[in-house]
């Protein structure tokens, strides 16, 4: 467009490791002011652009903190920066993913957050999304809890409170819903980031993609956005995803900060069953080769592993073989009718659920859901071939009739 | 009363103005808003309470909440004027006489035959008849004739052959309220069955000898075993202390061949407590997550959901898999005994799975015999200590089942709300008052309406997609998981925040799945006549060929055989095709709605009434109910930003 430019400032991953080497960034930014911004963020990580909601012209960036420390830092290029993607008269908001204490505190480190008088046109909402070892546990606990084979139910849902994994998916939706609803609604753009940019933030970005933009409820869009948002945006699966809920020592890196994604796509996935081109099979799909897989694609920490690693000449892509048509077939939704619209999930207790197709995948009887599912599938595929049948038959009556008028008229 | 405001619980924001009006039987808000006029019409007969709160600036609040979980929060400018509407409704809502009651004004313009068909759909001696009775085993004894040996029961009680009359009476002379053993259930295929009883007068040490000849009779009545189960559905501890009340439980060596068991359901004030500890959790304006899962364990109703299950499991296992007949009684045998009964009934026979069946079973455990009906429930003023959610939780059992198995039921979710609903509202005759007995005193069948017909015709909406008669899930015992399972029990948000729209699912695959089969039958009929009208074009034309065939012979079948490639060879045509569609397939919604037909679908429910009382109507057009927290984030209102977050900052 005429506000936005790709940069290829980061073509050898120079400027920040875990970053592609091509960005979107605002077309009156130049990669001299760039080079500045991301000495301001940490890891490098300088705002750029996340998704553009063409509806509106209104945008989406992410980044990591600001480094204004204790003194309170400013970076003149960096504030340009970040009003440069406001249009006149617009305001936007900045939506810092950890709780005002928790952002106060990283200045002692370095860190921080935008001061409002630097940029003036920017409010900033602080959402608490917990990191690391608080998921890590928080997993851990719960899938103590779906293998607790007591018959106590009181137990069991007091295990599951404990576990408040529950509480981490509301949070993360919450978030979410917010940056998506100051996007649609308030007619504002909006800069998410936490710590280092890599994490909760691209939860918050990736989800309210999937909320406000249809194209990520289909399969290939949904294939793009976890390439863009998770792998692209370099969210570190190497470090997070390395043990997953079994590991008993305790990796300070690992987090099922994926998973914790996925779970929420399910999540609204089920409130909008009708909405999204793929299944929960696909979910859990993804969520499998997250952790283990034979393919390349979820190896490494960020574009610049991978190319060193030389992955996409030594394995081969998870995508390539999801998408040939007799794997994808087990993927589709059959209820799918495209929704234009943006969706908007409720958050409140009472419409989350616990996501059983993987929690108490081992645990539960599946036959009769699958069952069920079967039989959806088979209502659907018969309605399909009436309708085609009944068009045929539409078509040859018609034709039969001109032949019959035809010949009338000879 | 003018200018009242109905507030939205889920976002204070959101208020209409409107007006209250109170009639005989509803009180009804109409919103002033002149394009929608949105009506909210409640039923007298299902407020539960109503609380005034302390007068604010705005003026004073009144709180409604009803036995079907609607809450309806109020607001009404003058102190006065609540104060009249709070009394008139404490008086409307608790109806002394049953003549007060809705059912008895409530007249669907039906003439009287259709109403008299509509009690005869459900008849309990065919029901009998379909389970193999009267045998050589069972028949039907007259003894309570004129009501004259049991005042809750019917007058058509099946027992054992060898029982007779004198062991009949006799043996309810031994049992609490004079509910001998009787048969709720019998498995034609190995001949063991499910008898019902009270609690027996036993206290220490008492015996009766027709009660046991009378246990003895039920096991002699099935043969392929030789002893019964009698199970006391109460935790062991409430059966020893009503010990020394005189009454308790059976003495395993008093009784030739029982196996004695407990099973722990708490009796009906814990569960009143339980539910009304649920509701308060669900009521929470902006819970958190630990809040609300905390609340609800703490709350216990899972729990007491999962012994009722177990219970039933148990009985049906009993029956199915070990071909032993069960006695079950709690202490007077019309709550937790009609509740383990049914449980088991519908596991273990499919035929309560379908949508008549199990109008059949309420008939029959529930209604028949003395389910009290009219104490539970609060039709009239009355003991609030009898107050209970009994048949709530049968039906909760019934809805954990058809989660389980999804395609194992002829009807849907909505089937069993809106039965839950008629429990209460009293619109219908079916289940007022406590027995048998009074609902011929009060000639009720001549005088109100039978819910199953009612339901019946409208079948169509009450459908699950899913159900295939010759579907494996269909066919004999469902087993469901023993253990481990408490995860297999949820809590029903399509029940309990009923009418908080913004928390279910936004579409719904049954109604989906419903339009796709509707339109499947239009399309088999229209491809019956489009293939007619093909035959017939065919056979005209070769008729036609016939008498022209000289000259046009070749030119014919030249101008067929290219009309059945261009058939093969135009995909585009297709498409075009399907837009002039004319049946209204699910996926000819307008893109705007399309998410919205769906909810529509559901909301054209047969039930004028219910639709009506649950402004479900207006709940279409309210598109900003698809936002977030239920509302109130459109942008022409949101001028203050602020408040607009608090919808997730609050939270």
């Amino acid at each position: 467009t005429d506000e936005w430019r790709l940069s290829c400032i980061n073509k050898e991953f120079s400027v920040c490791p875990s970053y592609p080497p091509v960005v979107i960034v605002p077309k009156s930014i130049d990669d001299e002011a760039l080079r500045k911004v991301a000495m301001f963020r940490q890891g490098s990580r300088f705002p750029v652009l996340s998704y553009y909601h063409k509806k509106n012209g209104m945008v989406m960036m992410r980044s990591s903190q600001p480094l204004t420390g204790t003194n309170g830092r400013r970076c003149k290029e960096d504030e340009k920066l970040i009003n440069a993607t406001l249009r006149p008269g617009k305001r936007g908001y900045i939506i810092d993913t950890r709780s005002l204490n928790v952002a106060q505190q990283a200045r002692a480190k370095g860190g921080g957050f935008e001061q409002e008088v630097h940029y003036p046109q920017w409010r900033r909402i602080h959402k608490c999304i917990e990191r690391f070892n608080i998921l890590q546990e928080s997993l851990i606990k719960l899938v103590e809890a779906c293998n607790d084979q007591s018959h106590n139910m009181d137990r069991w849902l007091s295990k599951l409170e404990a576990s408040n994994w529950l509480t981490h998916i509301k949070e993360i939706l919450t978030a979410a819903c917010l940056a998506a609803q100051c996007i649609d609604r308030e007619g504002a753009s909006v800069l998410v980031h936490g710590t280092e940019g890599t994490d909760s933030t691209l939860q918050v970005t990736s989800l309210a993609q999937i909320i406000l933009d249809p194209r990520c409820r289909t399969i290939r869009g949904f294939e793009s956005l976890i390439v863009r948002e998770w792998l692209q945006a370099g969210h570190p699966f190497q470090q997070r995803c390395a043990q997953s809920a079994y590991s008993n020592s305790k990796q300070k890196w690992e987090a099922p900060v994926f998973l914790l994604f996925l779970d929420c796509v399910w999540q609204i996935l089920r409130q909008f069953p009708c909405s999204f081109e793929f299944n929960e099979q696909f979910l859990i799909m993804l969520f499998e080769h997250a952790y283990a897989s034979q393919f390349g694609t979820f190896l490494g920490n960020n574009e610049n592993d991978r190319s060193k690693l030389k992955l996409p000449h030594k394995t081969m892509s998870l995508w390539s073989w999801v998408n040939r048509s007799e794997e994808l077939s087990k993927f589709q939704n059959p209820l799918f009718e495209a929704n234009s619209l943006v969706i908007w999930p409720s958050v409140a207790p009472q419409s989350l659920q616990l996501w059983e197709g993987v929690f108490l995948r081992w645990n539960r009887p599946s036959k009769f859901l699958d069952e069920a599912h079967e039989e959806m599938i088979n209502i659907i595929k018969y309605n399909k071939e009436l309708q085609a049948k009944v068009n045929t038959l539409r078509r040859q009556l018609a034709e039969m009739e001109t032949d019959d008028r035809m010949q009338e008229n000879l | 009363v003018e200018n009242v405001r109905l507030l939205d619980r889920l976002s204070s924001r959101k208020a209409a103005l409107g007006t209250l009006y109170l009639t005989a039987t509803h009180v009804i808000f109409v919103e002033n808003d002149s394009e929608t006029r949105k009506e909210t019409w409640v039923l007298h007969s299902q407020i539960s309470s109503i609380e005034k709160q302390a007068t604010t600036a705005t003026g004073c609040p009144l709180l409604i909440r009803c036995k079907n979980f609607q809450v309806i929060q109020l607001v009404i400018p003058q102190e006065r004027d609540c104060h009249d509407v709070y009394i008139s409704l404490i008086r409307l809502a608790r109806p002394v006489k049953y003549e007060e009651l809705y059912c008895f004004s409530f007249n669907p313009k039906l003439d009287k035959e259709e109403r008299e068909q509509g009690w005869k759909l459900v008849d309990l001696n065919e029901e009998y008849n379909r389970m193999g009775i009267p045998n050589n085993y069972w028949q039907i004894s007259d003894v309570n004739r004129d009501y004259g040996v049991c005042d809750s029961y019917p007058t058509e009680v099946y027992v054992p052959k060898s029982a007779t009359a004198h062991i009949i009476v006799g043996s309810s002379k031994f049992r609490s309220r004079r509910r001998f053993p009787a048969l709720s259930y019998y498995h034609k295929d190995n001949n063991a069955s499910i008898c019902r009883s009270s609690q027996p007068l036993s206290g220490f040490s008492a015996r009766c000898l027709e009660d046991e000849q009378m246990l003895q009779a039920i096991r002699k009545a099935n043969p392929g075993s030789d002893f019964i189960y009698v199970v006391d559905t109460r935790p062991k501890l409430n059966a020893m202390a009503n010990r020394a009340a005189g009454k308790g439980y059976e003495n395993e060596d008093n009784y030739s061949n029982i196996k004695f068991q407990f099973i722990g359901i708490e009796n009906i004030h814990v569960m009143r407590n339980s539910l009304q500890k649920m509701l308060e959790v669900c009521e929470l304006k902006s819970p958190s997550m630990s809040d609300f899962l905390w609340g609800l364990e703490n709350s216990g109703w899972l729990k007491h959901i999962k012994a009722i299950m177990d219970a039933g499991i148990f009985i049906a296992k009993a029956v199915a898999e070990e071909g032993v007949s069960v006695l079950v009684h709690c202490s007077d045998g019309w709550d937790r005994t009609a509740q383990v009964c049914s449980v088991a009934s519908i596991l273990l026979d499919p035929y309560y799975r379908t949508m008549k069946g199990f109008m059949v079973l309420i008939e029959k455990d529930w209604v028949s015999f003395g389910h009290k009906f009219n104490h539970r429930y609060g039709n009239l003023d009355g003991d609030p200590k009898e107050i209970s959610p009994v048949i709530d939780q049968f039906i909760e059992c019934v809805w954990q089942l058809m989660e389980q198995f999804p395609c194992a039921f002829e009807f849907n979710e909505r089937f069993l709300i809106h039965i839950q609903h008629h429990i209460y509202s009293c619109q219908f005759g079916n289940f007022l008052c406590n027995s048998q007995k009074e609902r011929r005193e009060l000639k009720i069948q001549e005088r109100t309406y039978s819910l199953w017909a009612h339901l019946w015709k409208n079948r169509a909406d009450y459908l699950n997609p899913l159900y295939r008669s010759n579907h494996s899930q269909t066919q004999g015992t469902l087993h469901p998981q023993m253990a481990p399972c408490n995860f297999l029990y949820k809590f029903w948000s399509g029940m309990y925040n009923r009418f908080e729209k913004g928390l279910h699912p936004r579409q719904s695959v049954t109604d989906y799945l419903m339009a796709v089969k509707e339109e499947t039958q239009q399309l088999e009929e229209e491809l019956e006549v489009l293939g007619e009208r093909l035959a017939n074009l065919q056979k005209s034309q070769l008729n036609d060929n016939k008498v022209q065939s000289k000259q046009q012979d070749r030119s014919k079948q030249l101008g067929l055989s290219t009309s059945n490639n261009s058939l093969a060879n135009t995909p585009q045509d297709y498409s075009n095709d399907l837009k002039s569609f004319p049946s209204r397939s699910p996926s000819q919604g307008d893109e705007e709605d399309s998410a919205l037909i769906l909810t529509q679908d559901n909301l054209k429910s047969s039930d004028p009434d219910l639709s009506a009382n649950s402004d479900q109507e207006s709940g279409v057009e309210d598109l900003s109910c698809r936002s977030p927290s239920g509302g109130g984030c459109l942008p022409s209102e949101d001028s203050g930003k602020d408040s607009d977050e608090a919808v997730f900052l609050a939270v």
